[in-house]
C-alpha cells in the first residue's frame, strides 16, 4: 500500500513539474503582458505536433526535434504578438482573450487539416527497462521528464535572476511604464516574454505528448489544467505556478490510482472552486 | 432613427418573421432560421454577461447543457411534457446558478473566465462518466414530441418544423422584451455603469454582487431554456453540448454580431448560423477563416456589426438634426 502511495506520488510529481512548465509560461504572459492565453493550449500541442514530424517525418534525433519545436513554437509566437497583439497593447483583457480565442481555433484546426483527427504516439527515445529506486519504479524518459522540467526551471531562475534581460523582464514587470522611462525598450521585452511563455507550453506539450498521445485536440484539457495551476498559485506568480503544478499531479495520480479514473481531472477543479471560495487571491497571492 | 422609427423597425421584423414561413416554404431554410433562434436563446445570455456588465464567460454552455440534460432525463425516463421539462430547466438553472455565483461572482478577470470554463468542463466530465443517470458519451436519444396541453383549448402539438418555429419565436421575443426591459431599468444602468468603472459604481453605491448575481442568474435561465428547446428540437443530447465549440460558436456571434448591443447578437447569430451553411463544401477552410475573421473583428470592429448599425443610426441622426 504504501509503496504504491509513493509510486503514484512519484509519478504525479513527474507530471505535475511538466504541468508547472506550461503553467509558468501562461503566468509569465499574463502577469507582465495582461493577457490570458487561451491560444496556450494550441501551442502546447504545437510543440507535441512539431516534434513528432521531425522525429517520424524529418527522421532528426529525438533531443534534437524536441529543441527544434519548442524554436519553431516560440517563432509562432513571437509573430503572433508582433502582428497582432503588438496592435492592442493596453485593451481590456476581453479584447485580448477573444483574440487569443482566434488563434487558437486558427492553429487547431489548421493542424486538423494537416494532420487529422487520430492520436499519434511519437517513438521513445529510451529502452523500457525500468529503473528501481527504493520501493519506485521509473522508466528512462520519466526520469528523462523530470530532469528537463527542473533544468528548465533553474534556468529560468537564472536567467531572470542573473542576466541583464531577465533583469529588464523584471522590471517591466513590476512597473512597464517606469521601465520605459529608463531605456528598456518595452515592446522587445514583451516580445521575448511571449516567445518564452510560448516555448515553456511547446517544451511541455512535446514532453507529455511523447509520455502519452499526440493529437489535435490534446490543447483543451491541457489549458483547462495550465489555468486551474496558475489560479491555485496566484496570477503571476512563478514560484505559485511550480507548486500548484505539482499537487495538481500528485492530486491527479493518487486520484487516479484509488478512487476512480475517470473523474481524476474533476478533482483538481474541485480543489480550484473550494479554494476560491476561501482565498480568492491564491495559495500564494496576496491578499489585496 | 429617432423613437419611433426604431419602434416601426422592430414591428415590420416582427411581421415579417411572424410571416416568414408562409412566404418561404422551404423546410430547410426554416429549419436554419430555427436554429438561429435557438442560438440566439443561448447568446442573448451571454450578451447580458459579457457586452452589458463585461465579465467574460466561457462556461454558459454549462446552463445549455444543464437545461438540456434536465429536459431529455424528465422526459425520457418520466415522460414529462414541455411545460414541465421548461419548468424544471429553469428552476434548476436557477438554483445551480445561484450556489455557483455565490461560489464565484466575486471574482473578476481571469479568475471568472476560468473559473467559468472549468465549471462547463466539470459538468462534461460529470455527463461523460455518471452512466445511469446521463447514458454517457451515448448521449440521451429518443426525448418526445413537445406537446403543451392549454387549459380549455385542448393540445397543443409542437412537433412539425412550422410549430418549433413558432414556438421559438415566442421564446426569442419574450426574451428580447425581457432583456429590453432589463436594459432600461435600474439593473440595465447599474450594469454598464459597473463595466465601465466598477469601483467607482460601487463608492457610489452600487453593489457589484447583487446586480451582477441578477445578470448571471437571468442569463442562465435564458441558457437553460435555450437548452430544454435544443433537447426537443433535436430529441438527442449528448456530453458535446458541455463542450467548448459550443462556447466558440457562441462567442463568435456575440463578438462579430457585436457585444453590448441589442440588435448585434441577432444579426450575429443568423449570419453565422447561414454563412456556415453556404461554406459547406468549403468546409475544411471554414474554422481557420472564422479563427482569422474573429482576430480581425476584435482588432478592428471591437463592437462588431451591431456597433457599426449604432454608430450610422447617430450619424444619421446628426444629420437629421441638422
Amino acid at each position: 500500500m504504501l509503496a504504491e502511495i509513493l509510486q503514484q506520488i512519484a509519478n504525479g510529481l513527474i507530471i505535475g513539474a511538466t504541468y508547472g512548465l506550461m503553467a509558468v509560461g501562461l503566468t509569465m504572459i499574463f502577469g507582465m503582458m495582461d493577457v490570458i492565453n487561451l491560444a496556450h493550449g494550441e501551442l502546447y500541442m504545437l510543440g507535441g505536433v512539431f516534434t513528432y514530424y521531425l522525429v517520424t517525418l524529418a527522421g532528426f534525433n529525438y533531443f534534437l526535434a524536441v529543441f527544434i519545436a519548442i524554436l519553431l513554437v516560440m517563432a509562432v509566437g513571437a509573430i503572433f504578438d508582433q502582428v497582432v497583439l503588438r496592435k492592442l497593447r493596453g485593451e481590456p483583457t476581453v479584447i485580448t482573450i477573444v483574440v487569443t480565442i482566434g488563434l487558437s481555433i486558427f492553429l487547431q484546426s489548421i493542424v486538423v487539416l494537416i494532420w487529422g483527427a487520430t492520436p499519434q504516439s511519437i517513438a521513445l527515445p529510451f529502452s523500457n527497462n525500468v529503473i528501481q529506486i527504493g520501493q519506485v519504479f521509473f522508466t528512462p524518459f520519466k526520469i528523462f521528464m523530470g530532469v528537463v522540467a527542473v533544468g528548465v526551471i533553474f534556468g529560468l531562475q537564472f536567467l531572470l535572476q542573473n542576466t541583464t534581460l531577465g533583469k529588464t523582464m523584471r522590471a517591466a514587470f513590476q512597473d512597464k511604464e517606469a521601465a520605459a522611462i529608463v531605456g528598456i525598450n518595452i515592446n522587445r521585452v514583451y516580445v521575448i516574454n511571449f516567445a518564452l511563455g510560448s516555448g515553456l507550453a511547446g517544451l511541455a506539450g512535446a514532453l507529455l505528448g511523447t509520455l502519452f498521445v499526440v493529437y489535435p485536440n490534446m490543447g483543451l484539457i491541457a489549458i483547462v489544467k495550465a489555468f486551474l495551476i496558475v489560479i491555485m498559485g496566484g496570477m503571476g506568480n512563478f514560484l505559485g505556478a511550480i507548486v500548484g503544478g505539482l499537487i495538481l499531479g500528485v492530486v491527479e495520480c493518487l486520484a487516479a490510482g484509488f478512487i476512480s479514473s475517470a473523474y481524476k481531472d474533476i478533482f483538481g477543479l474541485l480543489i480550484v472552486m473550494v479554494m476560491l471560495a476561501f482565498r480568492p487571491y491564491g495559495l500564494f497571492g496576496r491578499k489585496i | 432613427m429617432n423613437k419611433t422609427g426604431k419602434k416601426v423597425g422592430y414591428l415590420v421584423l416582427g411581421v415579417a418573421l411572424v410571416l416568414a414561413p408562409f412566404i418561404i416554404q422551404d423546410k430547410y431554410f426554416i429549419h436554419l432560421l430555427i436554429e438561429a433562434g435557438l442560438f440566439y436563446m443561448l447568446v442573448a445570455g451571454l450578451n447580458l454577461i459579457t457586452g452589458y456588465w463585461g465579465q467574460l464567460t466561457l462556461g454558459h454552455t454549462a446552463f445549455v447543457g444543464l437545461g438540456a440534460y434536465t429536459t431529455a432525463i424528465l422526459n425520457a425516463k418520466f415522460n414529462a411534457t414541455l411545460p414541465m421539462t421548461l419548468g424544471a430547466s429553469i428552476i434548476i438553472c436557477l438554483i445551480v446558478s445561484i450556489l455557483f455565483g455565490l461560489l464565484v461572482l466575486r471574482l473578476r478577470g481571469p479568475y471568472f473566465v476560468i473559473v467559468s470554463l472549468c465549471f462547463a468542463e466539470m459538468l462534461a466530465i460529470v455527463a461523460t462518466n455518471w452512466v445511469d443517470l446521463t447514458n454517457g458519451p451515448m448521449g440521451i436519444p429518443g426525448i418526445e414530441t413537445s406537446v403543451i396541453s392549454l387549459p380549455g383549448l385542448g393540445e397543443l402539438a409542437i412537433e412539425s418544423k412550422m410549430g418549433f418555429y413558432y414556438f421559438m419565436l415566442i421564446i426569442v421575443a419574450a426574451m428580447s422584451y425581457i432583456i429590453y426591459r432589463l436594459l432600461h431599468s435600474v439593473i440595465g444602468r447599474a450594469s454598464v455603469a459597473l463595466r465601465e468603472n466598477e469601483i467607482l459604481s460601487e463608492s457610489v453605491g452600487i453593489s457589484a454582487f447583487t446586480y451582477g448575481m441578477i445578470i448571471f442568474v437571468t442569463a442562465s435561465i435564458f441558457a437553460g431554456v435555450g437548452g430544454c428547446f435544443y433537447a426537443h428540437y433535436y430529441t438527442y443530447v449528448n456530453p458535446e453540448l458541455f463542450g467548448f465549440t459550443y462556447t466558440i460558436t457562441m462567442l463568435i456571434m456575440l463578438v462579430i454580431g457585436g457585444k453590448g448591443t441589442f440588435i448585434g447578437p441577432m444579426l450575429g447569430c443568423v449570419v453565422f448560423t447561414i454563412l456556415p451553411e453556404m461554406l459547406r463544401g468549403a468546409e475544411y477552410l471554414r474554422d481557420p477563416v472564422l479563427g482569422v475573421i474573429l482576430i480581425m473583428v476584435a482588432m478592428f470592429f471591437p463592437h462588431g456589426m451591431g456597433g457599426a448599425i449604432k454608430s450610422i443610426g447617430i450619424k444619421f441622426q446628426n444629420r437629421e438634426g441638422r
